[in-house]
């Protein structure tokens, strides 16, 4: 069957599963536009192309599947740079179909001509470009095969104009996927394994950390029985939260730079560390000379770069988590650590005293009460998107997530901006889901145009402003390390409500802690979309905070005192 | 200094992935050489970087995540066969022509050119044994130098073969969930 190299794209994606692309058009990949218009696939248009990155990256995280993302060359293409690097960082299986200028005149600064796949090499796991139009379908599939395998990544396929021009013979059998064939790398070294499994039978305090590559393996299950079977307590990345229930007494919460005490306390004393699908961040071990020098450490991870890349490891067990933990777990013996257990409750002390939900009510709206609203209100069932900043850490300390991938955040990059078009892509992915954006006043206005997607698509999601007047996170380390001189913190803000009324969506403005759970109950009621402007406490602060390069065990906590006062002084 | 070897894909754009990474892992290269093998779709490479043991496994284990590296191994540790290739322009007249040829008898190198002021002279051996005829040469006058970077194999029965094996079943299965 011949068909014009966008007819074949189409027909490609289409077998590969895609529902939805995320999108911007222009010249360099009009004939693709053409052909989609003739296809089954619905194509969702963005108001700028970073958007469609991140739409499919929320896709990606909320499905478990692979997002698309398409755009035209040059402007359009370089625009998507945001947020390949976003999905690269926090390895999600993201592909990039942009187009580009015709191959008889590549290299020549023909109009809308850029070398994209020149920029984007370090921030793919892969990038190819296609100028024949017999080579679309293959390494189409090729894509697909790279960014979900393995430890997943973003791939962008740039496809020349004429390539999408030119017919060609459809042949779905003969363009299997042709990848260079690999050294199988996985570790099957048994002397490896078995002093892992001597560490973790004759460990006296171990903990387990846990991250995103539980979910990226599916390992949920097989976590969830190494876990019952040494009883162990879990202390979570960001990214982990959701691969094992929150409500799980076994579940610590999060770790690191703003993890609870506890946690980052329970890691100093601990006597082996078992790191399951994570990598050692420095927003996760603080100052490395000072991490965990009571502790043995082992390490299950897929990617063989990140064994002793930032921590030491004593046995690490390279592989899919769920394949490695699926072997571990019948040799576990030793399983009586309640007096560990025991102790690091006890860790726990004044945490609760001097948790923000204590505060006596003083009329003070605080970003903690309305996402520990929001958690209640939707019983945490629903997908929460949050931004970066202050926002994102009071959402993983406050919402409590039981189930995986219901938490997406950018993590590896902090890309502000992220949560609203994730949120759309996620929507698309669990279209029967309750789905919020978490979003401070920074990040939204970098891209609240895409208010005009969601009306335009018609969807419902619930976005709540925390709305400080600050980039607040930055304000807090002017607080805490540069003596409160807040340079270019201070943050003018449209009226959100009005805002989106202009867009055609219901706006509300909360002020007072009262009206948080009203407001979450009628948007919850509501079919529509939803944006609520919750101007709350400026001048609060993230709390445990490690300083950046500090040690885990110097944590600034939350002052005792209510820090109502000077909290709202100018 | 940690020497790799690596089987890539022999196609356009490889050499720019494996510079790359190394640049972005801020690894100084003090050679890189590449050729085609005995199979005409793989190249070889070897590498030899500027890093310690743990950076040559950063690299090792960053290069073989690049889908167009079939293989890189860390071979510094192992019973090495290294040869690199010099060619030398060195200044000489009537004078001191024949100590020159003295030393280029015991260093076993060859004169490729002859011109009234100077001779062309091809070595080839181990790094030291370059560098060995490079330094006595110095005082004659060093016009001109080309090296062709370190080629490095393991000696006797220790293979490093590239897989040529059919794409691996795991990711035919990624292929065949996502139908």
């Amino acid at each position: 069957m011949k068909l014009t190299g966008a007819e074949i794209l189409c027909e490609s994606l289409t077998r590969l599963g895609v529902r939805e692309i995320f999108g911007y058009p222009g010249g360099a990949i009009l004939p693709v536009y053409d052909a989609l218009g003739k296809s089954k696939l619905h194509h969702v248009l963005v108001r700028h192309e970073q958007g469609a990155t991140h739409m499919a990256d929320g896709y990606a995280r909320a499905s478990g599947g692979v997002g698309v993302a398409m755009a035209t060359s040059g402007p359009g293409a370089t625009n998507m740079v945001t947020g390949i690097a976003t999905a690269m960082l926090d390895s999600s299986p993201v592909v990039c179909i942009t187009g580009q200028v015709s191959s008889k005149v590549l290299g020549s600064d023909a109009f809308q001509e850029i070398d994209i796949t020149g920029i984007t090499m370090p921030i793919t796991k892969h990038n190819v470009v296609v100028s024949h139009a017999e080579d679309i379908a293959r390494t189409v599939r090729e894509a697909f095969v790279i960014a979900s395998s393995g430890r997943p990544g973003p791939v962008l396929v740039d496809i020349t104009k004429d390539a999408q021009q030119a017919s060609a013979e459809f042949d779905w059998e003969a363009s299997a996927p042709q990848l260079p064939p690999k050294r199988q790398r996985t570790n099957h070294d048994p002397a490896e394994f078995d002093r892992a499994v001597e560490l973790l039978n004759s460990a006296k305090r171990p903990l387990i950390l846990a991250g995103h590559g539980i979910m990226v393996s599916g390992a949920m299950r097989a976590f969830e029985q190494f876990v019952r079977a040494g009883n162990y307590p879990v202390a979570m990345t960001l990214l982990g939260i959701g691969c094992f229930p929150a409500s799980d007494p076994l579940n610590l919460g999060m770790m690191g730079m703003h993890g609870e005490a506890w946690v980052n306390n329970a890691i100093q004393e601990a006597d082996l560390l078992i790191a399951v699908g994570m990598r050692f961040d420095d927003r996760v071990t603080g100052d490395l000379r000072t991490y965990a020098k009571s502790a043995r450490k082992i390490h299950i991870e897929i990617d063989r770069a990140e064994i002793n890349k930032n921590v030491k490891v004593d046995a690490a067990l390279v592989g899919d988590a769920r394949e490695v933990l699926e072997k571990l777990t019948p040799h576990i013996v030793t399983r009586d650590h309640d007096a560990w257990i025991r102790h690091i409750a006890k860790l726990k002390g004044d945490s609760a005293v001097r948790d923000i939900q204590s505060l006596p009510d003083t009329g003070h709206l605080y970003a903690a009460h309305v996402i520990n609203d929001i958690w209640k209100e939707t019983h945490g069932e629903a997908i929460v998107v949050t931004d970066v900043g202050q926002h994102q850490m009071w959402e993983a300390q406050y919402y409590h997530h039981n189930r995986p991938r219901t938490l997406i955040t950018s993590g590896g990059l902090g890309t502000m901006g992220f949560a609203l078009p994730a949120a759309i892509g996620a929507k698309f992915a669990k279209p029967d889901a309750e789905v919020w954006v978490v979003v401070g006043d920074g990040g939204f206005q970098m891209t609240m145009s895409e208010l005009a997607t969601i009306v335009q698509e018609k969807i419902n999601i619930k976005i709540a402003i925390i709305n400080n007047g600050f980039l607040g996170m930055v304000r807090q380390w002017q607080e805490f390390f540069y003596d409160k001189r807040y340079v270019a913190t201070p943050l003018v803000a449209p009226d959100f409500a009005a805002l989106a009324n202009a867009f055609g969506i219901r706006g509300e403005r909360i002020t007072k802690r009262a009206e948080v759970v009203p407001v979450i109950r009628s948007a919850r009621e509501s079919t529509e979309t939803v944006l609520i402007d919750f101007r709350v406490e400026q001048e609060d602060s993230v709390y445990p905070m490690v300083a950046a390069g500090a040690s885990l065990s110097d944590m600034i906590r939350r002052p005792n005192s209510p820090l109502v006062e000077t909290a709202t002084e100018p | 200094m940690q020497t790799l070897v690596a089987y890539v894909e022999n196609k356009p754009g490889v050499l720019n992935r494996v510079s790359s990474l190394a640049r972005r892992l801020a690894i100084n290269i003090d050679s890189l050489t590449v050729g085609p093998t005995e199979n005409e779709a793989i190249a070889r490479m070897t590498i030899v970087a500027h890093t310690d043991e743990k950076g040559a496994h950063r690299l090792e284990a960053s290069l073989e995540k690049l889908v167009d590296v079939r293989l890189a191994e860390n071979v510094s540790d192992r019973a090495l066969l290294e040869r690199d290739l010099a060619l030398i322009k060195v200044s000489a007249d009537q004078q001191n022509r024949p100590h020159l040829m003295e030393l280029i008898k015991v260093f076993r190198a060859r004169v490729v050119d002859v011109a009234p002021e100077s001779l062309i002279l091809e070595v080839s051996g181990a790094v030291e044994k370059i560098d060995g005829l490079l330094e006595v040469l110095r005082p004659f006058g060093v016009l001109e130098m080309a090296r062709s970077g370190r080629i490095s194999m393991t000696r006797g029965g220790d293979l490093l073969r590239p897989p040529v094996s059919a794409p691996s079943s795991e990711l035919a299965a990624v292929d065949s969930n996502l139908k």
